[in-house]
């Protein structure tokens, strides 16, 4: 974060008045520390895209095929024929401006192409141009403009810094989801084979290795066994996870940045200490070792390549039901797209927990259940022993992932959870939970080390709300179901509010967890001590 | 500043010159006859086209926004209508945004106070947006007394209570006032909020200041200069029984403005943002039920892609799988 300005520096930088010039004339839309770098062409080509070689989005020129124009416009037009969305979000918007503010990018940028509304502007405006009859008479009147390369450098950097977080959609009178719209636009710059890296290698080796981060088979169980490992010198108990398993009742899949780093790890022990403790059925499996989906942010194909492994291995293993890991982006394409992608999965049963014989009739058709669903379960049928007094150092809120809040609503089953494992929980204000949560400000691919000004600035809002009830209340840990949020808050807080910590909800379980034969536990999941000894203030 | 709201004006003001010195030099029938018709015609057509230019394009997935609990252990109250799982809850949460603009209804605005960034909850978009609406379509209404013999008993209902407030003569309707009122008050919010003033174009403008044409023309009439009522009449049922003409002794110019900027406004809708009184019916993230994952929802275009199969991936792996003891279906 070298070169980065102090945090108030920064705040007090932030400026909302709109520039003199209209956006349409504003030029040089490539500001350093808001673009990513290029996709590699080795990345490319496993997903069979167009490669353009090595170059920089800095470069003056870039490397567009000869008729760039035409593969766009065609590209468009395919997608206004497969898309009803994409043609209500170009035709209904009445710049009626209740969205403009709702952008965390906007927010914390002031630029006013992060409105979210001038965000679909940028490609509206094309599709005003040509695919219109106002458009191709009023031209400039009816609000088009011709399809230039600097549109196409535009729709790079403004469509790579939009986390696809589907706040605007809320507040949109009609429902306008500039998510989609920038899904759209990034879709039309793959057929160029502009892409950022940061998704492209994770899309490239979920594809081949069948996790994002390529971890191979041995390695991926090593690193269970090393995580078994401490869980053992925590709890005095030792497990032994199964991988790719046949036969195991249910397929267990999580973001496979919860077995890569902290504070993941802790969420991904939390996982196992709690499927230990009931004797779970169940396996882990090599090839769907991934959760999360880049996908997603890519294409609609190769969101449904990447997908297609969870059910392809829940097949073969035989299992009956699959229960997916915290993540957020995951859980949109569980929600929103698997089933259709890749259904049906008649090969599963409607998951029944084994424990509480609950049947989850919610999931009948995708058969794939959320773990806060089926923790929040176990808990109402009083199956885990819980001593939340062990997490008593810390001062809990909870964060709502984008994807679950606005894509599926799961907002109850995290808190409920949270409330029994833990003494000390203090929401966020209202506007910045639930349904209108913010974004961690690196969603969607966007969480690279070389747009760190931006994410920073996009995760104002919701470190700003954190900073509130860090004052407030003295909270000290920020709760969140995404595999991408513990792997984008530590940065963030570390900047506007250092003293708060990022956890899983997992880990706050499996630290109350009591299990069966356990040793009388000194430390939590991270090896610190449950109680903060040097604490000299005295606990309420 | 962006001051395109200028073109727009000048635009809603030539043209409104054109039908007055039309119909004074004797182009009655063009304003008052050929005009009207074309401009149903283009509003007819330009409005089915694009809804069945929509309608031609599927759904392929089930992109529902969620604005609350979804439905899931029996214990957890779900959110039926912000998070729908029926086709009941759908269509009460769609009757609450056409109805009451509930999406707008929620509106924040953005402010940094001190150290703290924070959203307060304004309606005025919502208030203006509201009263705009409601008083365009009780006009619209009200006006059927010109194109339906005998009057529809509800229009005079309807009159009976817009004129309520019983001021001058002929009396106030409180409807013509709020669109005037309303429209002006979108149109300086345009004009004057910086970030409104720099997302809106002529396009935005156009129809404002048409709309604000219509209510002063129509104002102007009806308290001003008193125009023949009976001869409108005559030739608004004319236009409707599809017996068109123009009356004897003529209407005042003012009319033909007020009725050329009408016919402007519809047959503008088609083909511009007004089509969101369309689209709204017909989006995605309103109009679906999130029922995901209890229902499948088919996708007709659904690709067949090129995915790394298992086997193929234990090609690739298979010796260091079986020295890590992971099962193996090849040995
Ligand atoms: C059904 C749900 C509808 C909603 C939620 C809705 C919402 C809105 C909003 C938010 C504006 C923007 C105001 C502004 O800032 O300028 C607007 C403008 C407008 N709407 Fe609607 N509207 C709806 C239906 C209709 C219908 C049925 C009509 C039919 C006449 C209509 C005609 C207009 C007109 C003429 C404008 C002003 C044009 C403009 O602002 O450029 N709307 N509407
Ligand atoms: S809220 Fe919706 S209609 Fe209003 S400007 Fe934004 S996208 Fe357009
Ligand atoms: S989806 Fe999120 S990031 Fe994208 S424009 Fe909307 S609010 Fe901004």
């Amino acid at each position: 974060m070298g070169d980065l300005p102090k945090p108030d520096e920064m705040y007090e930088s932030i400026d909302h008045t709109p520039p003199e010039e209209e956006w349409e004339k504003i030029e040089s839309p490539i500001t350093p520390g808001r673009y990513a770098y290029p996709a590699k062409d080795k990345n490319l080509s496993i997903m069979e895209f167009r490669t353009p070689g090595e170059w920089s989005p800095a470069d003056e020129e870039w490397p567009l095929p000869e008729n760039w124009q035409q593969i766009i416009h065609e590209g468009f037009k395919e997608r206004l024929e497969k898309y009803r969305s994409l043609k209500i979000f170009m035709d209904t918007c009445v710049r009626c401006g209740a969205c403009a503010d709702k952008c965390h990018y906007f927010i914390g940028t002031g630029d006013p192409k992060n409105m979210p509304v001038v965000r679909a502007e940028l490609l509206r405006s094309i599709y005003r141009n040509d695919f219109t009859t106002a458009g191709k008479i009023l031209k400039k009147l009816s609000g088009g403009r011709e399809l230039t390369k600097e549109v196409i450098k535009e729709w790079f950097a403004y469509f790579y810094q939009c986390s696809e977080c589907r706040r605007c959609s809320v507040f949109c009178p009609y429902g306008i989801d500039t998510a989609e719209v920038t899904m759209m636009g990034r879709e039309l710059l793959n057929l160029l084979g502009l892409n950022i890296n940061w998704i492209m290698e994770p899309v490239a080796n979920c594809f081949r290795t069948g996790n994002h981060l390529g971890i191979q088979p041995q390695a991926f169980k090593e690193i269970v066994e090393f995580l078994c490992d401490d869980i053992e010198e925590i709890t005095g108990i030792k497990i032994n996870p199964t991988f790719n398993r046949k036969g195991a009742e249910i397929l267990f899949i999580t973001p496979s940045g919860d077995y890569f780093a902290d504070p993941g790890t802790y969420t991904f022990m939390g996982y196992l200490m709690l499927f230990e403790a009931l004797g779970l059925d169940y396996t882990l499996s090599t090839y769907a070792s991934e959760g999360g989906n880049f996908g997603l942010f890519t294409s609609s194909d190769a969101m449904k390549k990447l997908n297609s492994k969870m059910y392809a291995e829940a097949k073969r293993l035989g299992v009956k039901w699959i229960l997916g890991g915290e993540c957020g982006h995951m859980w949109r394409v569980i929600n929103q797209y698997m089933d259709t992608m890749n259904g049906p999965a008649d090969f599963l049963e409607v998951p029944k927990s084994p424990i509480t014989g609950t049947v989850f009739n919610n999931a009948s058709s995708t058969k794939m259940v959320h773990i806060t669903e089926f923790t929040a379960d176990l808990i109402r049928h009083n199956k885990l022993k819980l001593d939340p007094s062990r997490n008593d150092k810390f001062k809990v809120t909870y964060h709502d992932s984008c994807n679950p809040a606005r894509a599926m609503g799961l907002l109850e089953e995290p808190r409920y959870v949270i409330n029994n494992v833990c003494n000390y929980f203090y929401e966020m204000p209202e506007n910045t939970i639930r349904e209108q949560t913010f974004c961690c400000g690196s969603g969607s691919g966007l969480n690279t080390e070389e747009v760190m000004d931006l994410r920073l600035r996009g995760g104002l809002p919701r470190a700003n709300a954190v900073k509130h009830v860090h004052e407030k209340y003295g909270v000290n840990m920020l709760a969140c179901i995404c595999a991408i949020d513990r792997a984008a808050f530590p940065p963030l807080m570390e900047y506007w509010v250092p003293e708060v910590g990022t956890t899983g909800i997992h880990e706050l379980v499996a630290n109350a967890l009591v299990m069966d034969g356990e040793k009388e536990r000194t430390t939590d999941l991270r090896f610190e001590p449950l109680k903060e000894e040097e604490d000299e203030a005295d606990e309420g | 500043m962006n001051v395109s709201y200028l073109y727009s004006l000048l635009a809603v003001i030539i043209l409104g010159l054109i039908a007055y010195v039309g119909a004074a030099i004797g182009l009655e029938s063009l304003f008052g006859i050929v005009i009207p018709y074309l401009a149903i015609l283009a509003f007819l057509v330009g409005f089915v086209n694009k809804v069945l230019d929509w309608a031609k394009s599927p759904v392929p997935f089930r992109i529902t926004t969620t604005c609350g609990q979804q439905k899931t252990l029996d214990w957890i109250k779900p959110s039926t209508i912000d998070n729908p799982t029926t086709t009941r809850g759908v269509i009460i949460r769609m009757l609450l945004e056409i109805l009451l603009f509930r999406s707008l209804f929620r509106n924040t605005r953005v402010e940094f106070k001190g150290e703290k960034v924070s959203y307060k909850w304004v309606i005025w978009l919502w208030l203006f947006a509201i009263m705009f609406h409601y008083s365009f379509f009780v006009v619209v209404i009200r006006h059927l007394r010109f194109f339906v013999e005998p009057t529809p008993f509800f229009v005079n209902a309807l009159e009976t209570v817009d004129g309520m407030l019983q001021l001058g003569l002929p009396g106030l309707f409180i409807s013509g006032a709020t669109l005037l009122g309303a429209t002006t008050l979108l149109l300086l919010r345009r004009i004057l909020l910086p970030k409104m003033n720099y997302i809106s174009r002529a396009a935005d403008y156009f129809p404002l200041f048409l709309i604000i044409g219509i209510a002063l023309t129509g104002i102007m009439m009806r308290y001003f200069t008193k125009v023949d009522v009976v001869k409108i009449k005559e030739l608004t049922m004319g236009l409707a029984s599809f017996h068109p003409g123009i009356p004897e002794g003529g209407v005042s110019a003012l009319f033909y403005v007020h009725l050329f900027f009408v016919s402007l406004l519809v047959a503008y809708i088609p083909f511009s943002k007004l089509m969101h009184m369309g689209g709204i019916f017909l989006s995605p993230t309103r109009n679906l039920a999130n029922n995901n994952r209890m229902k499948r929802h088919i996708n007709p275009w659904n690709p067949k892609v090129k995915i790394h199969t298992y086997d193929e991936y234990e090609e690739d792996f298979r010796d260091k799988m079986k020295d890590a003891g992971i099962p193996v279906e090849k040995e």
